[in-house]
C-alpha cells in the first residue's frame, strides 16, 4: 500500500468560491480537512483609522463600503452610534424609512447570499433568479439616494431626503425599442412606494420559485444537511450573531430584543433553525426573506398615511434646506460650519448595534469632544463567523469548505475593514 | 419610539450597575454609567477573575463576547486648532500639532471588551488599562473563544500582547509588516510605499513620498448644550 502523506493546500486569495479575497491554508489528510487557517486582511483599508481623521459625517460613505452588499444597514449602525452620542432621535417618519430600507437591504443581501451559495454548491439557476430581483431593489436605492449601491442615505438625525414621488424611467435607445421600454416602465408610473409595493406583492411568489429549486432538491440537501454543524453552546462561545446563531436554535434578534428604529411598531417573526447545519441556516434566511417582505408592506402602509419631516430640525447637526441657506444668514452660517468643520458631540463613548443581514453590526465610538471620532471600532459580524472556520470545517471534505464559506455569508469589505 | 423597551433596558442596566458595584468593588473595579451604558474598569491583574465570574455566574450570564478592541489614549483631548478666542493674526490654515500632556502613567493603551448577555438581555463594557512600555494583558480566550481573532487584531493594530493567547499572530496587516498602524504616533499615510521595480524585476518597498495633510483640522468646541454633562446625559438617557 502506498504511503499517504498529509499535505497543505492553498485556497485563494483569488478563487471564485472564496467570496472575495480569502486565503485559506488547509492541512489535508487525503481529502479530509485537518486544519484550516484563514488569512485575512487582503482588503484591509484601515477604515477605522481613516474615520479618525475626518468629521463624523464624512465617514458615512465608508460604511457603505464595509459590507458592500448590505450598505444601508452599516450606515444605520454608524448613524445610530452618533445619534446616541449626540442624544438626538430621528423623526418617526425617518425611523420608518430606515426600517423599510433596512429590510430592502436584508433582501438584497440574502438574495446575493442565496445566489452565490447555490452557485458554489453547483446550482446555477438560482443565481440568475436572485439577480433579477436584486435589480429592482437596486432601483429603489437609486431612486432614493441617486446611487445603486453606495447610498450614503442615512444621516445622523434622519435620512438625507424624503421618498421621491416619481420613479426614474427607462428611455428608448438603440438597443431597447418602444414596446420593451413601455413594458419595463409599467411598474414605474407611480411613486417609489408604489414601485416597492408592486415588488412586495410579487416577492413571496419569487421566494417560492427559489424554494422549488432548492428546498427539496436532493443534491442541495446532500451538500448542506449535516455540514458545518454548530451547537448552540458553541455558537455563543464563538460569538455568532444573526442567522448563524438562529440557525443553531437560539432565537436572538436585536430587532426584537433591543429594538430600534420602528421595529417595535411592526409585526414579524424570527425564523429559528434546529440542527445548526448549513441547511438550517438556509431555511432561516429563506424565512427572513419572507419576514422582511412582511415588514416592508407594513412600512409602506404607514409611510403612505403619515407624511412628515425626515430630518431633525437642529441645524447644528442637520443641514438647513437650500432655500434657508440662500435667504437666511443663520442658515448660511450653519451650512458653512457643517461642511467645513462638522459638529462636536460631547465627550464620551457609545456602542450601538443593529441587526444587519449577517448578524450584529456595531459601532463603538470614543469621542473626546472634537469634531472627529477619537476612536471608531467597527464590530463586523462576519469577522467572528470566519474565525470559527477551523472549527466548522474540521473533519469535513474539501468540497464542504465551499459550502461552509457560503453559509457564513462572508464579505471581505467588513471582515478586513 | 421604543420607549417601553428602552425603560426596561435602563432598569436592567441600573440593576446590573449596582450588582457590579457590590460584587467587584473589593477588586478595585470601577463602575461608570454614561449614555445609557455600563462600563466596568478592571485592573489588569484582575481581568481573568472578573471575566470568569461574569461568564459563569447566572446573575450576570455574559455568555457572549461581542467585541475586543484596543484604544490608544495618547492624543486624547488634543485639538489641532485653538478655538477659544481668536488670535490677533486670525486663524491660519496651517495645522500644527499641539503638544498635549503625556497621558497619565500607564493610561495610554486600553483593551476594551463588549459583552452581551443573551439570558438577561444586557450589555457591558470592560476596560483594562495596560502598561505603556510593556502592554501585556491576560488573554480571555479560555473564557470566550470568540476573543481569539479580536485579540489578534488588537495585537496587530496596537501592539497589545495577550498573555496565554494560543496563536498571537498578525491578522489584518501585510505579511512582514512593521509597526502597529492604529497607534496615534503611526502616520495615516503609513511608513512605506510599494512599487514594481523594472530593474530588479520585483516589488520593492520605499519610504513614503507623499506628505501628510489635514483637510479638516481637529477642533473641540465648547457647546453649552453639553456643559452640565453629568446631569443632562443621564436625563436624556432616561427620557
Amino acid at each position: 500500500m502506498p504511503e499517504i502523506r498529509n499535505y497543505t493546500l492553498n485556497f485563494g486569495p483569488q478563487h471564485p468560491a472564496a467570496h472575495g479575497v480569502l486565503r485559506l491554508v488547509l492541512e489535508m489528510d487525503g481529502e479530509v480537512i485537518e486544519r484550516a487557517d484563514p488569512h485575512i486582511g487582503l482588503l484591509h483599508r484601515a477604515t477605522e483609522k481613516l474615520a479618525e481623521s475626518k468629521p463624523y459625517n464624512q465617514s458615512i460613505p465608508y460604511m457603505d463600503r464595509l459590507d458592500y452588499v448590505s450598505m444601508m444597514c452599516n450606515e444605520h449602525g454608524y448613524v445610530r452610534a452618533i445619534e446616541k452620542l449626540l442624544g438626538v432621535e430621528a423623526p418617526i417618519r425617518a425611523q420608518y424609512i430606515r426600517t423599510m430600507f433596512d429590510e430592502i437591504t436584508r433582501i438584497l443581501n440574502h438574495l446575493m447570499w442565496l445566489g452565490t451559495h447555490a452557485l458554489d454548491v453547483g446550482a446555477m439557476t438560482v443565481f440568475l433568479y436572485a439577480f433579477r430581483e436584486r435589480e429592482d431593489l437596486m432601483d429603489c436605492y437609486e431612486a432614493v439616494s441617486g446611487a445603486r449601491m453606495h447610498a450614503a442615505y442615512y444621516r445622523p438625525g434622519g435620512v438625507y431626503r424624503d421618498l421621491p414621488e416619481k420613479m426614474p424611467q427607462y428611455q428608448a435607445s438603440q438597443w431597447v425599442t418602444g414596446r420593451d421600454v413601455a413594458a419595463r416602465n409599467e411598474t414605474r408610473q407611480g411613486s417609489l412606494l408604489d414601485f416597492i409595493e408592486d415588488f412586495a406583492n410579487r416577492f413571496p411568489g419569487l421566494v417560492d420559485e427559489y424554494e422549488t429549486l432548492l428546498t427539496d432538491n436532493r443534491i442541495w440537501k446532500q451538500r448542506t444537511v449535516g455540514i458545518g454543524v454548530v451547537s448552540p453552546e458553541r455558537a455563543l462561545q464563538l460569538g455568532f450573531t444573526g442567522p448563524m446563531l438562529r440557525g443553531s436554535g437560539i432565537a436572538w434578534d436585536l430587532r426584537k430584543k433591543q429594538s430600534y428604529a420602528a421595529y417595535d411598531q411592526v409585526d414579524f417573526d424570527i425564523p429559528v433553525g434546529q440542527n445548526g447545519d448549513c441547511y438550517d441556516r438556509y431555511l432561516v434566511r429563506i424565512g427572513e426573506l419572507r419576514e422582511s417582505n412582511r415588514i416592508i408592506k407594513q412600512c409602506i402602509e404607514w409611510l403612505r398615511a403619515n407624511p412628515g419631516p425626515v430630518m431633525v430640525d437642529d441645524h447644528k447637526i442637520a443641514v438647513p434646506s437650500r432655500d434657508e441657506m440662500k435667504d437666511d444668514m443663520e442658515g448660511l452660517i450653519h451650512h458653512f460650519k457643517l461642511f467645513t468643520e462638522g459638529y462636536c458631540p460631547p465627550e464620551g463613548e457609545v456602542y450601538a448595534a443593529v441587526e444587519a443581514p449577517k448578524g450584529e453590526f456595531g459601532c463603538y465610538i470614543v469621542s473626546d469632544g472634537a469634531n472627529k471620532p477619537y476612536r471608531l471600532k467597527i464590530r463586523a459580524p462576519g469577522f467572528s463567523h470566519l474565525a470559527a472556520m477551523d472549527e466548522m470545517v474540521n473533519g469535513h471534505m474539501l468540497a464542504d469548505v465551499v459550502a461552509v464559506i457560503g453559509t457564513m455569508d462572508v464579505v471581505f469589505g467588513e471582515i478586513d475593514r | 419610539m421604543s420607549s417601553g423597551s428602552q425603560n426596561g433596558m435602563q432598569g436592567r442596566l441600573d440593576q446590573l450597575a449596582s450588582t457590579l458595584e457590590e460584587r467587584f468593588s473589593d477588586l478595585s473595579c470601577q463602575v461608570e454609567r454614561s449614555c445609557g451604558e455600563v462600563t466596568l474598569v478592571v485592573p489588569t491583574d484582575k481581568l481573568i477573575e472578573v471575566a470568569n465570574t461574569l461568564h459563569d455566574d447566572d446573575e450576570f450570564g455574559f455568555n457572549e463576547l461581542i467585541d475586543v478592541c484596543g484604544v490608544d489614549y495618547s492624543d486624547y483631548g488634543i485639538s489641532e486648532w485653538q478655538t477659544d478666542g481668536a488670535p490677533n493674526t486670525g486663524f491660519g490654515r496651517g495645522v500644527a500639532e499641539q503638544a498635549g500632556d503625556e497621558p497619565e502613567q500607564n493610561r495610554r493603551f486600553a483593551a476594551v471588551y463588549h459583552l452581551l448577555s443573551i439570558s438577561n438581555n444586557t450589555r457591558l463594557r470592560l476596560r483594562v488599562f495596560v502598561d505603556t512600555d510593556q502592554p501585556i494583558v491576560a488573554s480571555v480566550v479560555p473564557v470566550w473563544a470568540s476573543a481569539n481573532w479580536f485579540e489578534r487584531e488588537a495585537f496587530d493594530l496596537y501592539g497589545i500582547l495577550f498573555d496565554g493567547h494560543p496563536d498571537l499572530r498578525r491578522i489584518l496587516t501585510d505579511y512582514g509588516f512593521i509597526g502597529h498602524p492604529f497607534r496615534k504616533d503611526f502616520p495615516l499615510i503609513g511608513q512605506v510605499e510599494m512599487r514594481y521595480d523594472e530593474q530588479q524585476a520585483r516589488v520593492i518597498y520605499e519610504p513614503v513620498s507623499i506628505d501628510p495633510r489635514t483637510l479638516v483640522p481637529r477642533v473641540t468646541r465648547e457647546d453649552n448644550r453639553y456643559l452640565n454633562e453629568d446631569d443632562t446625559t443621564q436625563d436624556a438617557a432616561d427620557a
